[in-house]
């Protein structure tokens, strides 16, 4: 531990409560799936509503720790030196932390509050995704400005502005600034959607997309030791086609809310497009790979860089593109079918990155950077996760492609229409599928978490054995 | 303004190869500088057209316009139609209806939508729910819920009460008393006063013009 900067030790935290996090969304997945299974369990007592919410917003949460930890990692090697105002980021982690718990804890106990002003500022906000209350929000935007006040100040005291440390200047500046777009309170439910998409999918696909995209590159090099030129070149083309179709792909959110006709020609053509930077990135992570002919120091972590390369492409783009057409998109909003493409997308796109840099840190705290790293277990978790999510997935999508048809297209959207789609044995049996994939999940997790916790000790004593004897 | 989505298109996609055009002359496309620029011309231009659709998008959201009416539309009897003209299901709004026995003034009518708005989000509704199809999937969408037929055909005489509004108003108080299926609705505890504006706030939702979304809704209960 003592080979690193006090930016990469944070980075260390950072990621590891990340990785608790992603713990309890599993967990708390799996207590929702087990719902669908039997609604009368925990009925009154954590109703569903309040297990998806500590499902999907410990999710938000875990990811975007996991990529401030990448950040403060990657950022004394990229600029040479240790991160300025380190003391003030960590100060802002352990409040963080603190706020977090609080959060959690009026979650599990309070739950929910009366129709005011009250409860959305200090127990719940309901607005899918950013459920935060109000002054959690307030808190989330002062950690992530000492963030991006260190990574500005640190960036700019080395003198030098990398390529790389350019465009991930100028993403977390978006990336912070829409969070704000999510925090206000209005009547009109059209306007309230119009820029709660704001949030959510500026977040999703655009700024995280590239922001993953600097993390990547910055592991590539580092695994592969790919040169600077390239993955830079590769990122440019990257930015271009994720903003370039990304940012006015949002219409394909307003197709329904309210918002005007022409939203369904704008977003239908560019969220058409919206998996060719996608198709960017897995050629790029191929070709790389190819070029080393797959010889990496860190298996692990160049396996994850593969399967989020294919995962992004699968999960986000196909996936996506499947029901972004209004066409089709009229019938299957609002099913099963969003939430196949939700956790394909979010594993493959943003799961493994995380997973990634863990494994890259792994790697220097074991005793350095030379000898190479592997294990048995790494594989098993990485079959074991691969293979859950995707049977998940493809367990709502049968769901889904049935609700499609027998509640919206044929059944006209009602209530019983609902009832009836889900009493089917095409939407009950799919139900009971996703959570024994769940279920695998959990162990893949717990496999991964050992793993993190062992890969690379046994060198590690090795090589001090080796010193006491010299 | 009206806007073409086919000529917003072809502008946003024209300009950016143009401006990008003018800014990488005489560089090679394999120089990451090429991609450098194109990246941030195309990224300014998409923002910027962005940020023109959502001025004009807002003119056309806010409440009182034709897409979304305002707070006294509760007043109004709503239905849900198949437009000839615009190939799709349209809102349709017409005539005086009493909504809880009296016409609401606009004043009235918006605190009422207001608590309805703040009930729905401290409820956390949109974590089982839909609203205009967004939110989770354990429970209906309630997109254009006040005009489900299950109103009247069940919860009316489950509930014992008069009025479509007075029933959902009891069925809400209830809901874990008054299953409709294997998965009931917890109760969520609402006061009286909130159920009535949770009811406002679904009538006036079912008055937005949605594009037609949900398409041929009512069908299998013609």
């Amino acid at each position: 531990m003592n080979n690193l900067y006090e930016s990469q030790k944070l980075g260390l935290w950072y990621m590891s409560a990340a990785l608790v996090l992603f713990g309890a969304q599993i967990l708390f997945g799996l207590l929702i799936a087990y719902q669908y299974l039997n609604p009368d369990f925990l009925f009154g007592i954590f109703n569903f509503n309040i297990g998806r919410i500590l499902h999907i917003n410990a999710m938000v949460v875990w990811l975007l720790m996991g990529f401030i930890g990448a950040v403060y990692w990657f950022l004394p090697v990229e600029t040479g030196r240790e991160t300025v105002g380190i003391k003030l980021g960590k100060l802002a982690f352990f409040i963080l932390l603190a706020a977090l718990t609080v959060v959690i804890l009026v979650y599990i106990f309070v739950q929910t509050g009366a129709g005011n002003k009250i409860s959305l500022w200090f127990i719940n906000e309901g607005r899918e995704y950013i459920e935060a209350p109000r002054w959690a929000d307030i808190g989330i935007v002062i950690v992530v400005l000492v963030f991006l006040y260190n990574v500005f100040a640190t960036v700019f005291a080395s003198k030098k502005i990398t390529g790389i440390m350019g465009v991930l200047m100028i993403d977390l500046v978006a990336l912070a600034g829409l969070y704000l777009a999510g925090m206000f309170y209005t009547v009109n439910i059209s306007l309230d959607q119009y820029f709660w998409w704001w949030v959510i999918h500026l977040w999703v696909e655009a700024t995280w997309e590239v922001l993953i995209g600097c993390i990547m590159a910055l592991a590539l090099m580092y695994v592969l030791k790919t040169p600077r030129k390239i993955v830079e070149g590769w990122l440019y083309l990257e930015v271009f086609l994720v903003f370039g179709t990304g940012i006015l792909g949002l219409g394909h959110h307003y197709f329904w809310i309210g918002t005007p006709e022409y939203w369904l020609g704008i977003g239908g053509f560019f969220s058409a497009l919206e998996p060719i930077p996608l198709v960017a990135m897995i050629i790029h992570a191929v070709y790389d790979a190819g070029v080393q002919r797959l010889k990496t120091v860190n298996k692990p972590a160049l396996f994850w860089i593969l399967a989020q390369a294919f995962g992004n492409f699968i999960g986000a783009g196909v996936w996506g593109f499947m029901q972004t057409l209004p066409q089709i998109n009229l019938y299957s909003h609002g099913t099963q079918l969003a939430a196949s493409h939700g956790h394909l997308a979010f594993f493959g796109a943003y799961v493994t990155t995380n997973i990634a840099v863990a494994y890259i840190m792994v790697h220097k705290i074991r005793g350095g950077e030379v000898k190479l790293m592997d294990s048995k277990l790494w594989k098993y978790a990485y079959v074991l996760m691969i293979i859950s999510i995707i049977g998940m997935a493809g367990s709502m999508m049968v769901a889904g492609f049935a609700q499609t048809e027998i509640e919206r297209a044929v059944g006209g959207s009602t209530w019983q229409a609902y009832i009836n789609a889900h009493l089917h044995p095409w939407m009950v049996e799919p139900m009971y599928w996703r959570f024994g994939f769940g279920f695998l999940m959990l162990i893949g997790y717990i496999l991964l978490i050992v793993d993190l916790l062992t890969i690379g000790k046994k060198e590690e004593k090795t090589a001090v054995e080796e010193v006491a004897h010299a | 303004m009206n806007f073409n989505w086919l000529e917003i298109i072809v502008f946003a996609i024209f300009l950016s190869i143009v401006v990008s055009a003018i800014f990488v002359r005489g560089k090679s496309w394999l120089e990451p500088n090429f991609w450098k620029r194109t990246a941030l011309i195309t990224s300014i231009i998409m923002v910027a057209v962005l940020l023109v659709l959502t001025v004009d998008t807002l003119s056309k959201i806010s409440m009182g316009t034709d897409r979304i009416p305002d707070a006294t539309v509760i007043n109004k009897k709503i239905s849900y139609v198949y437009s000839d003209e615009k190939h799709r299901f349209v809102p349709k709004i017409e005539g005086q209806e009493k909504f809880f026995g009296k016409i609401w003034s606009k004043n009235e009518a918006e605190e009422l939508l207001n608590i309805g708005k703040m009930t729905i989000q401290s409820r956390a509704c949109m974590d089982c729910h839909t609203l205009l199809g967004n939110g989770a999937y354990y429970a209906p969408d309630l997109t254009k819920a006040w005009l489900d037929p299950k109103w009247n055909l069940l919860i009316k005489n489950m509930v014992n009460a008069k009025t479509k509004e007075e029933a959902i108003v009891k069925w809400l108080m209830n809901t874990d008393k008054y299953p409709t299926f294997t998965r009931r609705m917890p109760n969520m505890h609402l006061s009286e006063k909130e159920a009535k504006a949770v009811v406002a706030y679904l009538k006036w939702m079912s008055a937005i013009d949605t594009n037609g979304f949900p398409d041929n809704f009512l069908s299998s209960q013609k």
